[in-house]
């Protein structure tokens, strides 16, 4: 003690931060999101503010919003739930098989993303007409696509479909063979297996998977506007409806429309992490 | 249950695992499959397993045969090494899923189920555990649990793949002496995976030794250690010195090398080697001995010597610190070298080394 307090003080130390350019990138970073993401967003919902509620509350209540905002909605159910089923069949075939062309199915999966809406719209108004390919046999069958809720459907699930099947692919992929294994040899057969010790391993990801589909199933509006005629109350989606009142130079009309639909999706976006939570309670538990 | 493997061969793509193998264990024998890695002896255990089919043989048991059964109907307990537990039940549930997935109209009732569980949580001294995930638990936890499941269907042949592989040294020794206390109360055939000497002879009635694909010897572990069958099992057992002898009647000679403690070996006059390992060799300072000291390091208890000899090359001994003489073993001194134990094998029947399988023996850990 003597001997430490004898020495001449030392200069405090300094932490320095191993990796460089942390306040440089952080920096850029926040900007960037704050200029992209949250100033759009807040606009927004100033514009909802300054509208007032009553005239808020009169615009979205109006017959043709609220039919707008079921035919999206009920649209975007249809595509979550069929891309729910397929994307997690597509999943565990490109992660649990081999065979010749899985590569080029894998690539493939990444067309939604890349394919401009407007593409995709067109050729699947193409395809589904009275006189395309699957509309030639639809249409006799009193199955119509184009112009309807279902055709809208259609379009939403296709351009959603990579979310559930890239995010269940690396979860499948990253799952120790050992667990099924293990489960084989305590007897339990193939489908238990799969529902009692693969299912809930993937659980949390599949339900991601859903709920970002879902929500990007409700903005979809390039392929959307091709094949589903726009007719309102009939096939017109709330994204276009707000297009139109942007059009007609009604601010309020469009951005109360686009309020309502940020509302669907941070609600869901909030469901989403409640549940992903829920389903790896497991995990969490440890820290 | 007694096993039997008969002629059993396995390949992936070009590489041969099993190149023959015929093992016959007997009902209640605790034996371990000893080998360095690649040498066959997890492909083994997954074929009685039934996570593995292999190319021909015959695997019978109770005069059975299991070959034409499913993994799921051959009633077997297996644990794994990284445990394979599933992440997402508590201990109860883990253990409960052997019996909880049976047909319904074998399916114990859900109060027999609990019971039986609790009764292992005793048993295995885990029951403060039961509530928990299995990320909540230590790895030698984790292998109790692991270990539990598998005993739940009463299985008939109990595996486990490098049981231990993953924990560390103390604990090891703990769940040793525990795995042995398990396996002597509930009776079963018991097969072990690894590839750890210690583990092997401390805990097994008899331990195979596997090299590349083949049964190079079975035995207990005396007779391994003193008498191995072949140069694969005396180096794997730690015979890494190799020297060059003739054999004359029974008696090796070798330069500068003192053979008179080894026993006499009926083998054909001529050339042979002999395996010893450096804590069998003990160098005396010679002036006229033609191995010279090179290196001397201590690790406080032991000296490590590396020798030369022009003609036959290096060779390592390792001599107690405190061995009178001793001190005077430093670089540049001329010795010969005085064996007190090695084996002797025609030279015929040495192949080089192909891969050093001495690795594997120091290496604690399996996998990171």
């Amino acid at each position: 003690m003597t001997a430490a307090t004898a020495q001449p003080a030392l200069p405090p130390i300094r932490a320095r931060r191993v990796l460089p350019g942390f306040t440089l990138s952080l920096g850029t970073t926040l900007l960037y999101l704050t200029l992209i993401v949250l100033i759009p967003v807040i606009a927004l919902i100033l514009k909802g503010v300054e509208m007032g509620p009553e005239r808020f509350w009169r615009i979205v209540s109006s017959p043709r919003a609220v039919a707008a905002f079921q035919i999206t909605l009920t649209a975007a159910a249809i595509a979550t739930l069929f891309n729910a089923i397929y994307g997690l069949l597509m999943a565990w075939v490109l992660v649990r098989y081999d065979f010749w062309g899985k590569r080029l199915l894998d690539a493939l999966m990444d067309v939604p993303f890349a394919l401009p809406t407007a593409v995709a719209g067109l050729s699947l108004t193409a395809l589904f007409s009275a006189n395309g390919w699957f509309g030639a046999v639809l249409h006799p069958l009193g199955v119509p696509v184009v112009y309807t809720l279902l055709g809208i459907a259609v379009a939403m699930a296709f351009t959603s479909v990579p979310f559930v099947v890239r995010t269940v692919q690396p979860v499948l992929e990253d799952m120790d063979p050992a667990l099924e294994q293990a489960a084989v040899t305590l007897g339990a057969r193939p489908w238990t297996v799969f529902t009692r010790v693969v299912f809930p391993a993937i659980l949390p990801a599949w339900l991601a998977g859903c709920t970002t589909a879902f929500a990007r199933s409700l903005g979809e509006f390039g392929a959307i506007v091709f094949i589903a005629g726009n007719l309102p109350f009939r096939t017109e989606i709330a994204a276009l409806l707000a297009f139109i009142r942007l059009e007609e130079f009604d601010y309020n009309g469009a951005a109360a429309i686009a309020l309502v639909l940020l509302g669907f999706a941070l609600v869901l976006l909030l469901v989403s992490n409640l549940l992903q939570f829920w389903a790896s309670r497991h995990r969490e538990a440890v820290r | 249950m007694s096993i039997t493997i008969a002629g059993m061969t396995k390949h992936f793509g070009q590489t041969e695992v099993l190149r023959g193998i015929d093992l016959g264990i007997e009902k209640g024998e605790l034996v371990s499959l000893l080998g360095p890695s690649g040498s066959g002896k997890t492909t083994l255990l997954k074929i009685i397993a039934g996570l593995e089919w292999p190319d021909s043989g015959r695997l019978a048991v109770d005069g059975r045969d299991w070959l034409g059964l499913a993994a799921q109907d051959r009633r077997i307990g297996f644990v794994f090494q990284h445990y394979a537990l599933f992440p997402h039940m508590t201990v109860r549930d883990n253990i409960a899923f052997g019996l909880t997935v049976r047909p319904r109209a074998e399916r114990p009732g859900n109060a027999i189920i609990a019971a039986r569980v609790d009764e292992l949580l005793r048993f295995l001294q885990i029951a403060h555990l039961a509530g928990r995930f299995p990320a909540q638990l230590s790895g030698g936890q984790r292998q109790r649990v692991a270990l539990g499941r598998a005993l739940a269907i009463e299985p008939k042949v109990l595996l486990l793949d490098e049981p231990f592989g993953a924990l560390d040294a103390a604990i090891r020794r703990d769940l040793r002496r525990w795995l042995r206390g398990v396996h002597d109360e509930t009776g079963s055939t018991t097969i072990f995976v690894t590839h750890d000497q210690e583990e092997a002879f401390e805990l097994a009635d008899r331990v195979v030794v596997m090299g590349e694909g083949r049964i190079e010897q079975i035995g207990h572990a005396d007779v391994i250690h003193d008498h191995p069958a072949t140069p694969f099992v005396a180096r794997f057992m730690g015979a890494t010195v190799e020297l060059p002898v003739t054999l004359q009647a029974g008696r090796a000679e070798g330069a500068g090398l003192d053979l008179a403690a080894l026993p006499r070996r009926a083998l054909p006059d001529g050339p042979a080697r002999l395996f010893a390992r450096p804590g069998d060799i003990l160098p005396i300072p010679d002036v006229s001995g033609p191995w010279t000291v090179v290196t001397r390091a201590s690790t406080g208890a032991e000296l490590r010597l590396v020798l030369t000899h022009p003609a036959v090359g290096e060779a390592a001994a390792d001599v107690p610190r405190r061995t009178p003489g001793s001190a005077g073993l430093v670089p540049g001194t001329p010795v010969r070298l005085l064996l007190e134990a090695g084996t002797i094998f025609p030279a015929a029947r040495v192949t080089p080394i192909a891969a050093n399988p001495t690795h594997d023996l120091d290496r604690k850990e399996a996998r990171p």
